[in-house]
């Protein structure tokens, strides 16, 4: 268990340290390079505050309805069974159609059960291990407009399944609440 | 797809809530939750600025290309037709370098010219080929090293430990990536079943 904490502790910096190192022994201007990558980032950050703000219209409305607490209600029989957490149903269904939608999901339910709480930690986990599947169909299909696309879809989304199931059990056998 | 879901996140958001008299509780969380994506905007700025521009070193320096070669007995698994289309190939690996190094807006352009290379040399051009559905699926298994974006929301939200989601993230991604593959491997079989079944009659 710590082993797992400390490589995820140790990820972070050793990758920065070897790109700065091998920027700096390639001898190109790191500094100016990475002056012009943060530009993007806050270009990436404003392109995506206005569906974040959207979205948390949308799941603020929700979420104080209490119409998800009444959908729990009818489902709860069904997700108990297969002991999946009913707080991350609207991440799991909205994760494979929208990025900018997951993330505002995944935020909103990190600060309503907390960062650190294993609901908190399983969040971040689908959102680090999946990606926004129909979306990048879409994508890839179109630029070669082909509409056949065979197995593709039902393909992704067993992986983004089996991705969703892991993130669920290492989440629970860890049991990373707070380390 | 939003124009449809948002809509009616809103709508049945108010009729429930007229129903159950919650009314006043919705007229509230709405304006709160419009401020917290700005102040969420805010606060995960920084972080976003730090990988973006860590990234874009990365980028510049031949990293890429080593990590390239490194991919290609995997490459040469995964793509067994390509074996002959060098420029396909490097574009794929480009691609898949990219998507583990996180560098998220040079993967998706990668991408897209390697299924342009692939469409080339496709026989059925309205259909995909085995190595264009084989791409599309490792794109949607999210390959990165290190989940930038979701460690810059806990960072934001002021998590005590925001990387600790990066092993289980690896274990989940690269359990997602495989049941992805092998989907891919056992349709691409069945296909060519069903197909050798119908010639030989």
């Amino acid at each position: 268990m710590e082993i797992i904490n400390y490589i995820s502790i140790i990820a972070v910096p050793l990758v920065i340290l070897m790109i700065i190192l091998y920027g700096v022994i390639e001898k190109k201007k790191v500094f100016d390079i990475f002056i012009e990558g943060t530009k993007e980032g806050i270009e990436t950050t404003i392109k995506i505050l206005p569906t974040l703000i959207g979205l948390f219209l949308a799941i603020g409305a929700l979420r104080s309805s209490g119409i998800i607490e009444g959908i729990g209600k009818i489902l709860s029989p069904i997700l108990a069974i297969l002991k999946f957490p009913m707080e991350i149903l609207p991440l799991a269904l909205l994760r494979p159609i929208s990025g900018s939608a997951s993330i505002a999901t995944a935020t909103d339910i990190m600060k309503t059960y907390g960062v650190d709480s294993q609901i908190g930690i399983i969040a971040s986990v689908i959102m680090g291990a999946t990606e926004t599947t129909l979306y990048t169909i879409a994508v890839y299909t179109g630029v070669v407009k082909i509409k056949k696309i065979r197995f593709v879809l039902y393909a992704a989304l067993i992986a983004d399944i089996v991705g969703i199931t892991t993130a669920i059990v290492v989440c629970r056998m860890l049991s990373i609440k707070s380390c | 797809m939003l124009n449809i879901i948002w809509p009616i996140f809103i709508i049945i958001s108010y009729i429930y809530a007229i129903f159950i008299g919650k009314i006043d509780k919705v007229n509230v969380e709405i304006f709160n939750s419009v401020n917290e994506a700005v102040s969420l905007s805010i606060s995960l700025l920084g972080a976003m600025c730090l990988w973006c521009g860590i990234m874009k070193i990365a980028q510049n320096t031949s990293l890429i290309t080593r990590f390239t070669k490194m991919l290609n007995p995997i490459m040469n698994w995964l793509f067994p037709s390509l074996k002959e289309n060098k420029k396909a190939k490097e574009q794929i690996a480009m691609n898949m370098t990219a998507n583990i190094l996180g560098i998220g807006n040079a993967s998706t352009p990668l991408g897209l010219k390697a299924m342009e290379t692939l469409q080339r040399d496709n026989i059925d051009k309205e259909k995909l080929s085995d190595s264009m559905a084989m791409l599309i699926v490792l794109n949607t298994a999210s390959l990165q090293i290190i989940p930038t974006t979701i460690i810059a929301i806990r960072v934001s939200l002021e998590s005590e430990n925001p990387t600790s989601i990066i092993v289980p993230v690896w274990i989940a991604t690269v359990c997602a990536a495989i049941a992805g593959i092998l989907s891919v491997k056992v349709f691409i079989a069945k296909e060519n079943a069903k197909y050798n079944d119908k010639r030989r009659r």
